[in-house]
């Protein structure tokens, strides 16, 4: 199985080549930097919480890893390589995917339909639709989607959390690595936030490395083997689940420090802190 | 806390993953298990009660007006006036064909009417006089012309991001314009080409008639058993045999009782009978919108955008292309139109009005159940929304009734197919909500 247990990541680091290594990104719209140098690595089979205040730049940094915004300074390593990623084309080449917070579903097309949307399968010049019924079935069975009853159906008759599902899906679906979900939670309740933690949990497991961006600690807590910390588009933590709590990310995220976290390491304590509050 | 659940959950669920997956695959696979006709019907009931209608409340309307009609005068139901319904509704169902994908994307074209109009007078002046063009130039460049003003009118729109409102509405009045200024005051071109008289004037003979619905009816089963069987292969849900035969019983039906219809004499003094030429353009042309929206890929990005623009784009649909495409289809079928309708009039004059044909073919797609708000249409929908507006006008003619009503008793009835929808609309929204 794939490494997911937060305690193991700490102690003997992850073997081979990250996946994603970012170095020194930078980025600046007019006279305001938005981010500041930031370093960042997404390990395959790593859920990879990135946290931060509003403002802190989490948006930007994610445009910059899809394509969308160019960095103005710093390197991007995919699996080891230096590559440059000029628009979302060559992000999804790579293998990335983006989940946004609007879905980006079409809500008079069923499911099928926007699963494939703009990479239809074809034969000749018809469209393929059983082909395509076929995988995204596949492909919903195997990340054990089950709520949705039929492929068939208008993603408008679909609960928020069947939304969730089936534009993850629809991210995974075409051989990527990275799949980065912005805010997958923000406006689901209870059932429905736990089916998409569910997922995005499988999805590690799976072996895909996975960025998720979120304001909710407990969902981040939850689901994260690692949390990234940016605050004032600098990077000011990237720590194992394990080794911070939630008070200790919270102050990471307003002043950027944390006394229960020090340079080199967690502080044993706060682990146990952790555990104690909870 | 999390880090004891979690191990215990990886555990065990190595060994039967593969099996669950494949439990699960099938389960996804066959959505639904429908197994017979009676279960699928009751699952339509279900669908309809939720809001989801379909063109069920169109089709009880036309057999309601029917109902009134023939109450009312004893010829409304007679063949001869059943089939001058066609011609009388060609215009507003090829002009609505060409205006669902237009609303399918959420926009407007109100410039249609007048630019099938203008496009008519264009093919009656290559027609004229001694140096005359043979018909297929005349129809070609009328439809050329008319399909480069929608796309010129959609590039405004797409490029200049322009309304298509003010776009089209400037193509209303300026359209309007060229035609008078071609046709001169109070001209009148006569059409003496019979070829293009006859696309709404002329009938096939009845042999020819049985020949093409009969092998209409056939191409139409094959498709739709042959589509079924590659299902049943693939492994996915199929509808129940019986169903699919209902259907193909349906439409074999259908081309029979028109057939049967049309070849009646309807003539006075000289026997006319046959299914108008018309008949099979509308039906051509219903064929091939249909399959560009439902085949191709195109069809599939219309929808998208007109569901989603901007998740349409970020899929990489190239919307200035699929926008102004659109707009060419309106004028394509502006151009078919006005060829109609000037051959049913076997002339072009000043009197033609384009302005109410296009709010006609609104009406039409709208009564047929295409929504306005884009998204939502299927070209079936022109072909009953036209149905419903001949049979208004049909009717209210033979009642004797005086323009001014038949214009109340339209906007009554496109006033009901929105009302419909919207209230239909709002029960799939509450059905939606899981």
């Amino acid at each position: 199985m794939t490494q997911t247990a937060s305690d193991t990541a700490p102690a003997g680091a992850p073997s081979g080549t990250p996946l994603l290594q970012l170095e020194g990104i930078r980025k600046r719209f007019g006279a305001v930097e938005v981010l500041r140098g930031v370093d960042l690595t997404l390990r395959s089979g790593q859920v990879t919480a990135l946290v931060g205040d509003n403002g802190a730049g989490k948006s930007t940094l994610i445009k910059a890893v899809a394509g969308i915004y160019t960095i103005d300074d710093g390197r991007m390593l995919w699996e080891g390589r230096h590559v440059t990623v000029h628009n979302p084309k060559d992000a999804a080449a790579l293998g990335i995917e983006v989940v946004y917070q609007d879905l980006a579903l079409a809500d008079n097309l069923d499911v099928v339909q926007n699963m494939f949307l703009g990479r239809e399968r074809r034969r000749g010049l018809l469209l393929d639709e059983d082909s395509m019924e076929k995988s995204a079935g596949e492909t919903l069975a195997s990340l054990q989607v089950t709520t949705v009853r039929s492929v068939r159906q208008p993603v408008a008759s679909l609960s928020g959390g069947q939304r969730q599902s089936v534009a993850v899906a629809k991210a995974v679906m075409w051989n990527s690595k990275l799949v980065i979900l912005d805010e997958p939670t923000a406006a689901l309740g209870v059932s429905q936030t736990r089916q998409v933690l569910d997922l995005v949990k499988r999805l590690g497991e799976r072996g895909l490395a996975v960025l998720i961006v979120s304001h909710n600690l407990n969902d981040v807590f939850e689901v994260a083997d690692r949390i990234a910390v940016l605050r004032l588009g600098e990077m000011v933590a990237d720590v194992a689940r394990g080794d911070v709590d939630s008070q200790s990310v919270v102050e990471l995220m307003t002043t950027g420090r944390s006394d229960r976290l020090t340079a080199d390491g967690p502080a044993p304590t706060s682990s146990a802190a952790s555990r104690e509050d909870a | 806390m999390a880090d004891t659940e979690q191990t215990t959950q990886t555990s065990p669920g190595a060994e039967d993953e593969p099996a669950e997956i494949a439990r699960l695959a099938a389960l996804t696979a066959t959505p639904v298990a429908v197994d017979s006709f009676a279960d699928y019907a009751r699952g339509w009931w279900t669908r309809v009660r939720s809001g989801d209608t379909g063109s069920l409340p169109v089709v009880i309307g036309l057999i309601i007006l029917s109902i009134i009609f023939q109450s009312q005068n004893h010829h409304f139901l007679t063949a001869r006036n059943l089939t001058n319904l066609i011609p009388q509704g060609a215009e507003y169902m090829l002009l609505a064909l060409g205006i669902i994908f237009v609303l399918l994307l959420g926009e407007i074209d109100l410039s249609v009417g007048f630019v099938g109009y203008l496009g008519g007078i264009i093919m009656a002046e290559l027609l004229k006089g001694p140096h005359a063009h043979s018909w297929w130039i005349a129809c070609l460049a009328c439809i050329g012309v008319t399909t480069a003003i929608g796309i010129v009118q959609g590039l405004f729109i797409t490029i200049l991001g322009l309304p298509s409102f003010i776009v089209t509405l400037a193509g209303y009045l300026g359209w309007q314009g060229v035609a008078l200024l071609i046709l001169g005051n109070g001209g009148t071109v006569p059409i003496q080409n019979h070829v293009v008289n006859d696309f709404a004037g002329g009938e096939l003979t009845p042999t020819a008639g049985w020949i093409v619905a009969i092998v209409g009816s056939l191409l139409f089963a094959g498709v739709t058993l042959f589509g079924a069987e590659r299902r049943r292969r693939s492994g996915l849900a199929v509808p129940p045999r019986s169903l699919t035969l209902f259907k193909i019983g349906l439409v074999a039906a259908a081309a029979i009782v028109v057939t049967i219809i049309c070849n009646r004499n309807r003539g006075a003094a000289i026997a006319v009978r046959g299914i108008p030429w018309v008949a099979l353009i509308i039906v051509g042309a219903l064929a091939l919108w249909t399959f560009v929206l439902t085949k191709l890929r195109f069809g599939r990005y219309v929808y998208a955008v007109g569901g989603n623009a901007e998740a349409a784009r970020r899929a990489g649909v190239n919307l200035v292309v699929v926008r102004t495409t659109v707009f060419g289809i309106a004028g394509l079928m502006a151009g078919v139109a006005g060829i109609v309708a000037a051959s049913r009039l076997e002339s072009v004059s000043t009197s033609s009005d384009g302005g109410t044909a296009v709010l006609y073919c609104i009406a039409a797609a709208v009564i047929g159940g295409t929504s306005l708000f884009g998204g939502r249409g299927k070209a079936m929908h022109a072909l009953l929304g036209g149905l419903v507006i001949a049979a208004i006008y049909n009717g209210m003619g033979l009642l004797g009734l005086s323009s001014g009503t038949q214009y109340v008793v339209t906007a009554l009835v496109l006033l009901a197919a929105v009302a419909v929808d919207a209230v239909a609309r709002r029960g799939r929204a509450n059905a939606g909500v899981v």
